[in-house]
């Protein structure tokens, strides 16, 4: 084997090698403090990933106390692998999103992959079984043989891993936009189930306890890949990465149903993930968050290579792996366990009183660093901010509805474009039935899942619009939580909390960290005029390729709960004879409308819709109450596209058409994205009930036998066609531009 | 010490999708010339002194598990290697 | 009747395919780890959906030399109703309890939704309560699912009537659209779509409760006499 030569302690200071590692002078400074010596090798190490942005929010965590995190329901808000929410009878949900941006950007296939299954033990972890999947994707627009490959191949990775280890993916969303060209979006949100009583933590407690090592063995892959997460994408990222980690869902499946074995025994003190930072991260913080310290033996680790050093077992990121804290002298139960999976558990160290984390390898300590250094001690940056010229020159704007010279041909164009057309080419290749628990899959606003055993479902969704946040990042940041709560509403359950998935540019650049702040903000407002906390979530700054920063996109991943599956509604219109009704009005709103985009080559601008949370939650209350007192056939939020996308959304697949008739200017009727509003069916004979429960509620038309859509404005026909016409230019779209020549 | 090269591939009669999509991408990117592409699996065993009969044994866990007499054929080199 | 529900490592359709028993057919059942090597109490035997050892190698290729196929190769001898879905199926291919092989779907993507099958053969244990030529809805959620055989194989089992299921119109490149068969004797099934999860209209069909029922009404035919 190679010998290993690393720098010295000297080195690293006189060379600032830890500048390359991505800490700063000030932190090297401040790390030497703390030791009161110069750290070796692998101490600056453990720092630069523990201080790194990925694993420390040194950058967000001031933006991050703003979100309200408590709530009636709330067994577990941020802090833990995943947050939980009671949802009664003992039993509880618990759910995450996580950002696996750079690595996508890189190995589209495996980053996706990853990203997958680091969530699902995220969830895992806390001693939920996971029960669902949903994805956040972000491309840029599906016309560079590069963008198509990254699309195909993330919805490959997703596949690959998901469907191995049978969770069913049952929902998401995907969206184009030029921003994120070179610096795609992959946001992975696990929903699990748990009884009360099984809830875990990743604590390391008693001192003598034994620290465990379980699952795959350690390799060099992913070295400083939270480091790596914490920077721009540059052309040199290619050269820098490293070594890219491949996921192995059938390891993470023994894993899974090992662990939820596991969570049975009694000699479990504490488990965690060896996510991002690997090992570092699982023992600094099972021992900080206990008050404890840990020495582990690295001769122990199991290594999958042959001479790795104390940086690169501690820094490594290789997958499918945990840590796990027993009671002392329990260790052989705890192997067999495993072993009947076919895994190895090996101890590799104790729990001690001194609150260090000590290293041993060969027969010396190879690292001692005080736990909390690690875990609580990183620097908290309040970054300047400053509110952009061009949120300015927007905000100036006067409200301007694009030239339409054909409605119906306008319609089609709209349902063809990538972001509004049917994702049927993406999730017919995800399992989103497996488990049986599917009971509305992909396509409609929000899946549910029925929970078996009992008379209730959960919804789940996964929401972003990120043209109206770029354009005013507090009223876009409060649309994305009223928009992902709308579709839970629609699906007939009441939102219980949400996950955020914020992805930004880069936080140095003040314009950047306004649009965090302010988005911040705004979310914060919704979550609580929609009583909906904050349980936790991920943050993914410097999402930017050379130089140029995504939109801001901060994923709202919500979940609600169906008191009774016979409450559960779609979107799809029912029955012919159906009255439609339209709830909220149109007005002239089209900043960062998709028809704003699709006439103004690609380009958004102007002010954001607006959004008045108390008619939100109004609305949403009302409707509520009208699906759970049956009056309601079918419901469907509209978002973008405008009414007239939503209207035909609600056709489709069913073989209906319908006949309505609007007021207004034509254009605004029928494509604007004013907020708060829906499109609802209900049987005839439940007229008055339904207009008693929700007063906004105005009828428009009625569902007919024929499959046409016929929408008249001011009692003029503006848009007559076969719903199949439209059906197959929306069902066409992606498979269309994917075999497109690039 | 030996160490074995196995090689299993679709067999000629069967139709290969992977190989085909791979054709004709490279037919798109102007390889007009690569007539057909056949993609299958390569594995590398190493067997210690314990085995007497290499072949013997490379020939039935090839049967038995590497490769699907239905629908492939297998190939195979031993090389003697030297000890570490 | 009693059903042995096999778990494989990587097993993932163990639970649906217990809970379609135990639940909606109202039938016992239990999960069997593979290493088990006696399946005797069992009267029927299932092999489940998923990716057993990661479908690494090939789908079904080290699951199928598991301790557990000497048992199931004993039920099948014995004339138990073994039946194999999806991952079951390659496993049951694989093994040699059934014909042919199973290549990737012909656009290589993973392909899941509810397909329209046509009953071929209601003549065996696991269709006698469908009519012949009817049409079912069915999801399907599979890689390798292209059924393939040669020439010879796929005129004996024409011949012999062992295609229970096709596809009403292509899915994977399945040759004559095939996907179901059974063996010669006609107590070995194995099929890519998954009936275990069409058995309650919640979650949209419940056309694969016929063919547990057929099962369970074989066993009774012959098992109650003169009750």
């Amino acid at each position: 084997m190679s010998l290993t030569l690393e720098p010295n302690p000297q080195q690293i200071k006189e060379e600032k090698l830890y500048r390359t590692m991505g800490l700063t002078d000030e932190e090297f400074g401040k790390v030497e403090e703390i030791l009161g010596r110069l750290p070796n090798y692998a101490e600056t190490g453990l720092f630069s990933v523990m201080w790194s942005e990925h694993c420390s929010y040194k950058n967000s965590k001031p933006v991050l106390r703003k979100f309200p995190t408590e709530g009636e329901h709330v067994l577990q808000g941020p802090g833990e692998g995943a947050g939980i929410v009671d949802i009664g009878d003992g039993q509880a949900v618990v759910f995450k999103i996580e950002s696996h941006n750079h690595p996508s950007a890189i190995e589209p296939y495996q980053g996706a992959a990853t990203g997958v299954g680091g969530i699902i033990r995220d969830v895992f972890s806390m001693g939920a079984r996971p029960v669902a999947i949903l994805n956040s994707l972000r491309f840029g627009e599906l016309e560079t043989s590069r963008v198509k490959y990254l699309f195909e191949e993330v919805v490959a990775g997703i596949a690959g891993y998901g469907n191995c280890i049978g969770i069913p993916t049952v929902g998401g969303e995907i969206q184009f936009d030029p921003s994120y060209d070179g610096n795609p979006l992959v946001n992975a949100m696990c929903v699990g189930l748990i009884d009360h009583k099984d809830i875990q933590k990743g604590q390391a407690k008693g001192v003598g306890n034994t620290v465990m090592y379980v699952g795959a063995k350690t390799g060099r892959d992913g070295i400083h890949g939270a480091t790596f997460a914490s920077e721009e994408l540059s052309e040199s990222s290619e050269e820098k990465r490293p070594a890219v980690q491949v996921g192995d869902p059938f390891m993470e499946k023994l894993l899974l149903e090992a662990c939820l074995e596991l969570i049975h025994n009694d000699a479990l003190i504490g488990i965690q993930d060896m996510g991002a930072a690997g090992l570092t991260s699982s023992s600094a913080e099972m021992a900080s968050k206990s008050g404890s310290g840990m020495e582990m033996n690295l001769d122990l680790i199991p290594q999958r290579e042959t001479g790795m050093t104390p940086y690169e077992m501690m820094l490594s990121e290789s997958q499918e792996r945990m840590l796990i804290v027993v009671k002392k002298g329990r260790e052989k139960e705890i192997e067999d366990l495993f072993a009947k999976y076919g895994l190895e558990a090996a101890s590799v160290g104790v729990v001690t009183d001194d609150k260090m984390l000590r290293l041993l390898h060969k027969g010396e300590v190879a690292a001692e660093v005080p736990v909390d250094a690690l875990a609580e001690d990183a620097p908290v940056y309040h970054k300047p901010s400053a509110e952009p010229q061009y949120f300015r020159d927007f905000q100036a704007m006067e409200p301007k509805a694009p030239e339409v010279a054909d409605y119906k041909e306008t319609l089609v164009k709209l349902l063809q474009q990538p972001t509004i057309s049917s994702k049927e080419w993406v999730y017919d290749q995800y399992d989103y039935q497996v488990r049986t628990n599917t009971v509305v899959a992909p396509g409609s606003d929000a899946a549910v899942i029925r929970l078996r055993g009992t008379n209730k479902a959960l919804a789940m969704t996964t929401d972003c619009n990120s043209r109206y946040i770029y354009l005013d990042p507090k009223t876009g940041g409060k649309i994305a939580v009223a928009e992902a709560a709308r579709n839970i509403i629609c699906s007939g359950a009441r939102p219980l909390a949400i996950t955020d998935g914020l992805n930004y540019g880069s936080p140095e650049n003040p314009g950047v960290f306004w649009q965090l702040e302010e988005s911040a903000d705004g979310i914060s407002e919704a979550c609580l005029a929609l009583q909906s906390p904050v349980i936790g979530g991920n943050v993914s700054l410097y999402n930017e390729t050379n130089g140029t920063a995504i939109y801001p996109t901060p994923i709202i991943g919500m979940v609600g709960l169906i008191e009774d599956i016979a409450h559960i509604t779609t979107q799809a219109a029912k029955q012919a004879g159906d009255l439609v009704y339209v709830i909220g009005e149109a007005e002239n709103e089209f900043g960062g409308s998709e028809l704003q985009k699709m006439t103004n080559g690609g380009e958004i601008f102007g002010k954001s819709p607006a959004i008045d949370l108390t008619v939100e939650k109004a609305r949403q209350d009302a409707l509520l109450a009208a699906i759970q007192n049956g009056v309601v056939q079918s419901a469907h939020d509209i978002s973008e596209g405008g009414f007239a996308v939503a209207l035909v959304e609600k056709l489709f697949g069913t073989g209906l058409g319908a006949d309505v008739s609007l007021e207004g200017e034509a254009t605004v009727a029928l494509f604007a994205e004013t907020q708060s509003r829906f499109i609802v069916t209900v049987k005839a004979e439940n007229k008055e009930a339904f207009e008693a429960a929700v007063q906004d509620a105005k009828q428009i038309g009625e569902v007919t036998a024929e499959p046409v859509v016929s929408i008249q404005v001011n009692g003029e026909e503006v848009v007559q066609a076969p719903v199949n016409e439209l059906e197959d230019a929306w069902k066409g779209a992606i498979p269309c531009l994917l075999n497109s020549e690039a | 010490m030996y160490k074995v090269k196995v090689y299993v591939t679709l067999r000629e009669s069967v139709l290969d999708p992977q190989g085909k999509a791979v054709q004709q991408s490279l037919s798109s990117l102007g390889y007009n010339g690569v007539e057909d592409v056949r993609i299958g699996k390569y594995m590398e065993l190493q067997f210690d002194d314990t085995v007497t009969d290499v072949e013997g044994t490379v020939k039935e866990v090839c049967e038995k598990l590497l490769s699907n007499p239905v629908i492939e054929d297998y190939r195979y080199e031993i090389e003697e290697s030297a000890k570490q | 009747m009693k059903f042995a529900v096999i778990v494989f490592p990587g097993s993932n359709c163990d639970v649906d395919m217990y809970h379609a028993v135990k639940d909606e057919l109202g039938e016992q059942v239990d999960l069997v780890w593979h290493d088990v090597d006696n399946l005797d109490q069992y009267d029927g035997i299932l092999l489940p959906g998923g990716f057993s050892y990661g479908d690494y190698l090939r789908s079904g290729a080290i699951a199928h030399m598991s301790n557990v196929m000497a048992a199931v190769k004993k039920a099948a001898e014995a004339g138990k109703p073994v039946l194999g879905v999806c991952n079951g199926f390659q496993i049951l291919l694989e093994s040699g309890l059934l014909p042919g092989a199973m290549l990737r779907n012909k656009n290589l993507k993973f392909i899941c939704r509810t397909v329209e099958l046509t009953v071929e053969n209601n003549e065996t244990m696991f269709t006698s309560l469908y009519e012949k030529g009817e049409k079912i809805s069915i999801p399907v959620a599979h890689g390798e699912g292209n059924y393939y055989c040669d020439d010879e194989t796929l005129a004996k089992l024409k011949e012999n009537n062992q295609i229970a299921f096709t596809y009403a119109s292509d899915v994977n490149g399945s040759l004559s659209d095939i996907a179901g068969i059974t063996n010669e004797k006609g107590n070995v099934l194995g099929m890519m779509p998954h009936p275990e999860r069409a058995v309650d209209d919640l979650l949209g069909s419940a056309d694969g409760l016929k063919l547990f029922q057929s099962i369970v009404k074989h066993w009774r035919d012959s098992h109650v006499v003169n009750a």
